[in-house]
């Protein structure tokens, strides 16, 4: 896990962004850009250069789960790693996200802890 | 079909007859059977019109009904919860300002303490006895604002999360707004039809697709949703995620 990596922070709410952001810098994730939807993260994404992906579940133009299947499908993205942060919290849609290839799954509210706890045992599982 | 209008074919049927114009007479007979006849499809097509609006009225009632049963305790319930989360929020902050202030103070006063000393050192205005107490002050300094610091740094921290509530309580206030918008549409259509109005506006399906933030009492009690990220990560390893 490179420190350095750069991260997509996809929300539509603004403080929400926000306030991973400022988490992602206190862990030493100094490289983050933002999107407040997942119609205006996808272009960003295919792109390039995006390390890792941390993205809401409801927004209003392309939702959370839209947009990890468009990434699962494009073979430059298929192995991006992705986080999702979200508010939805029924069985059936964790297990849709988890079906759809998602590398871990935060619901709202969470702590800084929890969230460095994840993103730690994502980089490990690639890493290792 | 006026008395007029009646009284000139039967004027008309009565000359024909008695010119003994056959013809004639079918045509005006013809003429009054079709007035009763239009006479009929047009009772017979307000009766069909007052029938469908009734029907409307009673589908509309039936939603109107749904939504007060169900809906619009729900929505209570909700900004009932958003009320509780925003004041959480509050608390949490004002907490954590609390705490903080004193800290930051007591750092201040005893830097300005020690600013104070240290420029008679530099002023070559100090004690040799003094310098060294001042010596053990600012090593003592030096630690508690470590300490202070990170207490600092903690509660800062605790205040950036506590803004989380915006995002969710956003979320659950948009629901609600839909809510009231169905309503709306819906009570405007009702008071169109009493008036007699029978132009209908296209009723709008607001049926959300996503069930949005949990809120408690109202979105768990059906039991299939995962309370905390403990129950998330439980069920992402049950299942070999």
């Amino acid at each position: 896990m490179d420190k350095n990596m750069k991260v997509l922070v996809v929300d539509d709410f603004s403080t929400m962004r926000r306030i991973v952001k400022n988490l992602l810098r206190d862990l030493g994730f100094t490289n983050t850009v933002e999107a407040d939807d997942g119609q205006t993260a996808l272009p960003i994404l295919e792109a390039g250069g995006i390390d890792f992906l941390v993205t809401d579940w409801n927004m209003p133009g392309m939702t959370g789960i839209d947009l990890l299947k468009a990434v699962r499908a494009n073979p430059d993205l298929v192995d991006l790693p992705v986080l999702m942060v979200t508010a939805e919290a029924k069985r059936e849609q964790i297990i849709m996200a988890a079906q759809a290839g998602v590398n871990g799954y935060v619901i709202k509210p969470f702590t800084a802890a929890t969230l460095k706890e994840k993103i730690d045992k994502i980089f490990e599982r690639i890493d290792g | 079909m006026t008395n007029d209008f009646r009284l000139a074919l039967a004027k008309d049927l009565v000359i024909a007859l008695e010119q003994g114009n056959e013809l004639e007479a079918d045509k005006v007979l013809d003429k009054i059977a079709e007035q009763k006849e239009s006479q009929l499809f047009q009772e017979v097509g307000q009766l069909t019109r007052q029938l469908h609006d009734t029907m409307i009225g009673f589908s509309l009632d039936s939603k109107i009904t749904a939504m007060t049963e169900n809906d619009i305790p729900d929505a209570k319930e909700r900004l009932q919860y958003v009320i509780t989360m925003t004041e959480d929020a509050a608390n949490k902050t004002l907490n954590a300002v609390e705490d903080l202030l004193p800290v930051s103070q007591s750092l201040n006063e005893q830097a300005a303490e020690l600013s104070t000393k240290w420029e008679r050192f530099l002023d070559k205005e100090m004690p040799f006895d003094e310098f060294k107490s001042m010596s053990a002050e600012i090593t003592r300094h030096f630690q508690q604002s470590k300490g202070s610091l990170l207490q600092v740094q903690n509660g800062l921290n605790e205040i950036l999360m506590a803004q989380g509530f915006q995002d969710i309580t956003g979320q659950i206030i948009k629901r609600v707004i839909e809510l009231v918008h169905d309503l709306e549409t819906s009570m405007v259509e009702l008071i169109r039809l009493a008036g007699g109005d029978r132009q209908s506006s296209g009723k709008q399906d607001n049926e959300h697709e996503l069930p949005g933030p949990v809120v408690p009492g109202v979105d768990d009690k059906a039991g299939d949703v995962a309370s905390n990220q403990d129950d998330v990560d439980d069920l992402l390893s049950s299942l070999g995620f």
